[in-house]
């Protein structure tokens, strides 16, 4: 199944005034896995749409095989042998996985119903031939998230997809469930189909890619073998300036406990107990990072903290003073910040503009109320907060839903830090966020630790967690198994301890100090 | 902007196609649309007694299409604007009835008020049941405009004039004023005081919806709620206090027909007016400018179709005001996929 050669040839595309993409030129050959990395809107993602039908190019043209060819919708793109693997799946969660795969081709049978058998038998022999296990019978909403995105890829395989496009893919993938995708493309590779790899992770590129292409601001700075260049060399490309490493921490002698949980239980909404027995505090001052695999009580942990969620059981104090069972309004009023895991889903409203946006959670403060919710009003409170967090563009009355997710991300940041909270919890701060935009939240993380505010950290990228925490507590089934500090441990032996492999006495679990 | 520009365009491209089709049929009936369509306008816009006739229609619209615009804002699909305009036109009656002892300076604003209280229990109730139990609104919505129905015809056993489905006359002097006493180029047509308050009641949505925290809450609550409970929103609170403003919004539109036509209430008058603001706001973009706008083109509609009933059906309109709802679907769709595609 070889795959045809892909050539853009100085691509331009335009949102209004703004240049997603000028003169962009890529080639795709058949049999290698090439990355396509850059920070959030540096047109990655926009090229990609053009290569797949999605949107139109201003300039420039597509070769296939020397052919120069239009592709004005997926449709077209897949005629050509070219698939996409979105970010976000597109799938019918009440359907099973035959039917989800065969969806829009499906195998007829009398009178033009869908022939469900065949449809089985033939996503069977697809999964074998590409050694992509996957239940063909199972429906839709017993996967995991690794399992759907094995789904996408088996539909575009099966539409006859050979130069496969695959949009940030271990963006919701845990360290495991990367490990299998990349046995699955290396297969694919080695089958002669060419790979496209949009990322901005730079040990993902350089542990599977062949090739690297880097984009800023809309135009390729570099490309090359991935023996040619070096991981700092393609951060700087992507950032377009040497990266300094985070300063060293001031020694800071923390504070107060201003966040106290003690023995809370939480169930899940199966009802399963989801978190157990979990205590530990937090004091002004310090961070405290949760590690741990996704899925293993941390959500449930953050939701009742926040106030989302009713505990089970147990207690929960922000500030000195007992929220359990509250409305988020008093955690808020109590003294919490909270950037959600989710920012499309709990953190903004994309519909709504910049402005805001700003000031979601904080609509009853007086000083907000004072000024009024009119567009203008809003917006000029927004201003120059946008410039200081550096969001782009800074512009208050874009919809949130324009901005990439890095810009996103900083929106919320600003919104959460810039109230002064006495506790921020931060949940994955920097998922699906750019170099640049990661360096900047940890650095403002850093900040509010150093002005004496107590920071809770709940990342499953280790690094993050290593780099940013005072304390280290590891999440596991619910329970907090294990208590270190940075300077004492590493991704390995925290590793161990995310995934139940070391056993651990009971002593140190109970964190806190 | 271009969100902007694709909201002005999609509803005038929904009505110029509606126009077309509509015309279609008019040539399958032997009759030439142009002219069919030019009476039409002249009649609800070229005389004085057509405009008020226009703006009469269009008045309880306002008022409907401004109630589903509110609940549509909150996330919430309020298809009771019917029972609720029914309603308010009852208790303003009954108001007004019980009252007619009170100077009319008094009785008037009560009568008003109690046509914007029904509404707002009748609008309040499913409100409560969707904050309390998750129960779907538009089933709600829908039943309470039955249940709205036949308590009225219940209570008419006891209040309706003898062997007729009206109630007394409403004393004199307890009514919004005809414009044709102000306006002499009016006369004869049944426009009256409603509008105005039909205007300030628009005035007052845009302003809760877009200077006001609760407007702001609202607003959060319908784009994405998930997000309005992270910011400290209480969602039952908002979908509360949406649907109960909105059936008040709905109630206050009886007054048009009860205090400022007929000075009776009358089985049967809201006529579709409740059901029509659904298309109103659909057409308005759930914007209080664009709600009127939108009910002085159902306005239009709904007299012009009278009109020329004597060269095509009448029934005719009601297609043409079907075809409006169709198009505006579909514009709106092709626009903004159009809109992704090319910026």
């Amino acid at each position: 199944m070889s795959a045809a050669t892909v050539r853009l040839d100085r691509i331009t595309r335009r949102f209004g005034a703004v240049i997603a993409n000028r003169d962009v030129s890529l080639a795709i050959d058949p049999g290698e896995i090439h990355a396509l990395v850059g920070e959030n809107g540096a047109g990655k993602t926009t090229l990609m749409r053009v290569l797949y039908g999605l949107l139109e190019p201003h300039g420039g043209r597509i070769e296939v095989d020397g052919r120069p060819v239009r592709i004005t919708s997926p449709e077209a793109a897949m005629r050509l042998g070219i698939g996409m693997v979105h970010q976000h799946f597109m799938l019918v969660d009440t359907l099973s996985v035959a039917e989800n795969i065969v969806l829009g081709h499906e195998p007829r049978g009398a009178f033009g119903a869908l022939d469900r058998k065949r449809a089985i038998a033939e996503v069977e022999t697809l999964a074998t031939r590409h050694r992509l296990p996957v239940d063909a019978r199972a429906p839709m909403t017993s996967l995991s998230v690794g399992a759907q995105q094995r789904v996408e890829i088996l539909k575009a395989l099966r539409r006859g997809a050979k130069t496969l496009i695959l949009d940030e893919p271990t963006a919701v993938l845990t360290p495991q469930e990367v490990d299998e995708l990349f046995a699955v493309l290396r297969e694919l590779k080695a089958s002669g189909a060419a790979i496209v790899l949009i990322t901005h992770k730079l040990a993902e590129v350089f542990a599977i890619a062949d090739r690297v292409t880097v984009m800023r601001a809309g135009e390729v700075v570099g490309t090359g073998a991935i023996g040619t260049l070096t991981p700092g060399r393609v951060a700087e490309l992507m950032v377009g300036h040497p990266i300094a490493p985070l300063r060293a921490r001031a020694a800071i002698t923390p504070g107060d406990a201003m966040l106290v949980v003690r023995d809370l239980e939480a169930r899940d909404a199966r009802g399963l107990e989801s978190v157990r027995a979990v205590s530990f505090e937090a004091r002004g001052g310090e961070i405290v990072g949760i590690a741990g695999v996704e899925g293993n009580g941390q959500q449930e942990l953050i939701e009742c903290i926040a106030g989302l969620e009713t505990p089970h059981h147990g207690m929960i104090a922000i500030a000195g003073r007992p929220v359990t069972g509250l409305p988020p309004r008093e955690h808020a009023r109590a003294g919490l910040a909270h950037i959600p895991s989710d920012r499309l889903r709990r953190g903004l409203v994309p519909a709504m503009t910049l402005a805001e946006n700003l000031v979601l959670g904080r609509q009853s403060e007086p000083e907000v109320a004072r000024s009024g919710f009119s567009a203008r009003a809003l917006a000029r409170r927004a201003a120059p907060v946008l410039i200081e967090y550096d969001v782009r563009p800074p512009d208050p009355l874009a919809r949130a839903s324009q901005l990439s997710g890095g810009n996103q991300q900083k929106l919320i940041a600003a919104r959460e830090l810039e109230r002064g909270a006495k506790v921020v919890l931060a949940a994955h701060p920097t998922r699906g966020v750019d170099l640049g935009a990661v360096d900047f939240i940890h650095r403002r993380l850093l900040a509010e630790r150093d002005a004496g505010r107590a920071v809770l950290l709940v990342s499953s990228e280790l690094t993050e967690i290593l780099a940013l925490s005072d304390r280290v507590l590891v999440m596991f089934e619910g329970r907090i198994v294990h208590e270190t500090r940075p300077d004492q441990t590493d991704e390995r032996t925290l590793g161990l301890h995310m995934t139940g492999r070391v056993a651990t006495g009971q002593t140190g679990a109970r964190g806190g100090a | 902007m271009k969100r902007a520009l694709i909201a002005i365009a999609a509803p005038l491209i929904a009505i110029a196609l509606a126009l077309v089709a509509g015309g279609l049929m008019m040539l399958a009936l032997g009759q030439p649309p142009l002219e069919i369509y030019a009476l039409m306008m002249r009649e609800s816009f070229g005389t004085g007694y057509g405009i008020g006739q226009t703006l009469f229609r269009a008045t309880p619209l306002v008022f409907t299409g401004l109630s589903v615009a509110l609940a549509f804002r909150a996330g919430l699909f309020n298809v009771g604007a019917e029972g609720q305009l029914y309603l308010g036109g009852f208790a303003a009656a009954m108001t007004a009835i019980a009252l007619s002892g009170l100077p009319p300076a008094i009785a008037l604003p009560l009568a008003i008020l109690a046509a914007a209280v029904a509404g707002a229990v009748w609008g309040g109730i499913p409100g409560a049941l969707k904050a309390r139990f998750g129960a779907h609104e538009v089933i709600n919505t829908i039943m309470l405009n039955f249940i709205a129905f036949g308590l009225v015809s219940w209570l008419g056993h006891f209040v309706f004039e003898p062997a007729t489905v009206r109630t007394a006359s409403i004393a004199a002097g307890i009514e919004l004023p005809r414009l044709e006493g102000v306006v002499p180029a009016l006369r004869g047509a049944p426009i009256n005081a409603s509008l105005f308050l039909a205007l300030v009641t628009a005035a007052l949505v845009q302003m809760l919806l877009f200077r006001t925290r609760l407007g702001y809450e609202m607003r959060a609550t319908g784009l994405n709620t998930p997000a309005a409970e992270y910011g400290g929103i209480g969602i039952g609170r908002i979908q509360i206090t949406a649907m109960t403003l909105a059936g008040a919004v709905a109630g206050l539109g009886g007054v048009n027909f009860v205090l400022g036509y007929k000075h009776f209430f009358e089985m049967g008058f809201s006529g579709g007016a409740g059901f029509l603001g659904i298309a109103v706001a659909l057409i308005g973009r759930n914007h209080p400018a664009g709600v009127v706008l939108a009910a002085l083109f159902f306005g239009a509609l709904s007299y012009g179709g009278l009109v020329i009933n004597q060269r095509v059906p009448k029934e005719l309109v009601e297609v043409l005001q079907g075809l409006v709802i169709l198009f505006a679907i579909a514009s709106q769709a092709a626009l903004e996929r159009a809109a992704r595609r090319w910026q």
